[in-house]
């Protein structure tokens, strides 16, 4: 039952993060809008770390209900940044205005 | 219902749903589905007190990003050795366990070396827990805790597989514990693939 898959290309896979990590640091050096930057690195992060996952890990050789396990913690992070969004636009620094300023007309 | 006790009686069932080898592994999942959430929830802290701030500095204007890139390098390297650690106990080649495994400390090993190399100087030029002269102190803050959390697992993987590689030495390892070192090595793959994550996030974005 252990041994029925085929063992893949681990060398060809950490060829693959090699060079994805080289292509991300290459990235935060060009000369592009900050957030293009910002969803390539996190595209690219992701894609390593599914390879990681998928083949190190043998993840693409389980049963899917193990899969599940694993992706449950990335969509419950995913849930976890959205509702910690409303700290974000709370704080006073992105308005530019310091709270003091922005109480003052509404007590007028 | 008496009839479900009586087809059942009290024997728990011989093989694990998900992962048919053993329950280890499926115990081995959920554990790091659950520490998967722990890095989950301080890198989302870190992404909200970062767009929180308004002086947070551009992190690789303040951190090497040169030597954490070679440690990234390093780890996948590390996680090379360890499947193909585990690819030898697996056709029964314990000398081969016992080099890879060997590399594999020697990479965590050496990851911990640079991480404490990396530190030294990063304090030196004056970022703390609590003190930044480059901006936001909390990008100490949170720049130190959440690589020490990673260096924390780092270490104890290292600690983890050493236990593996003095019994293989002293030959208490048989190649039907193939399943115990695949267990370690899901560890392992995690600690590096939480490291991609956070090379992304604290040193790269």
């Amino acid at each position: 039952m252990a041994e029925t898959h085929k063992q893949p290309n681990y060398i060809g896979v950490f060829w693959w993060l090699l060079i994805l990590t080289v292509v991300e640091v290459a990235v935060i050096f060009m000369p592009m809008a900050r957030f293009l930057i910002a969803i390539l690195l996190v595209g690219l992060a992701l894609s390593k770390a599914f390879l990681v996952a998928m083949y190190f890990m043998h993840l693409k050789f389980e049963r899917t209900t193990l899969g599940l396990i694993a992706v449950t913690p990335l969509l419950l992070c995913v849930l976890l940044v959205f509702a910690l969004l409303p700290d974000h636009s709370a704080t006073p620094h992105l308005t530019g205005a310091s709270p003091a300023t922005a109480a003052a007309p509404s007590s007028q | 219902m008496s009839e479900v006790i009586a087809l059942h009686p009290g024997v728990e069932p011989a093989e694990s749903p998900l992962t048919p080898e053993s329950w280890g592994k499926l115990g081995m999942w959920i554990f790091l589905a659950a520490d998967a959430m722990s890095f989950g929830a301080l890198l989302s802290g870190y992404g909200a007190l970062r767009f929180g701030s308004g002086d947070w500095p551009v992190p690789s204007h303040v951190l090497g990003v040169g030597l954490t890139a070679f440690m990234t390098f390093l780890l996948i390297s590390s996680s090379v050795t360890m499947v193909l650690a585990l690819a030898a106990i697996q056709r029964g080649d314990m000398t081969g366990l016992r080099k890879f495994l060997a590399l594999t400390v020697l990479g965590g090993l050496m990851f911990l070396g640079m991480q404490a190399y990396e530190w030294t100087h990063l304090i030196e030029r004056g970022l703390t827990l609590s003190g930044n002269p480059f901006g936001a102190a909390l990008f100490g803050t949170t720049f130190f805790i959440i690589t020490g959390f990673h260096g924390a697992h780092v270490t104890g993987g290292v600690v983890y597989l050493s236990c593996y590689l003095i019994r293989s030495l002293l030959g208490r390892l048989k190649p039907d514990h193939a399943n115990q070192i695949e267990i370690a090595a899901l560890y392992w793959h995690f600690v590096d693939l939480v490291w991609i994550l956070v090379f992304t996030f604290v040193y790269l974005l």
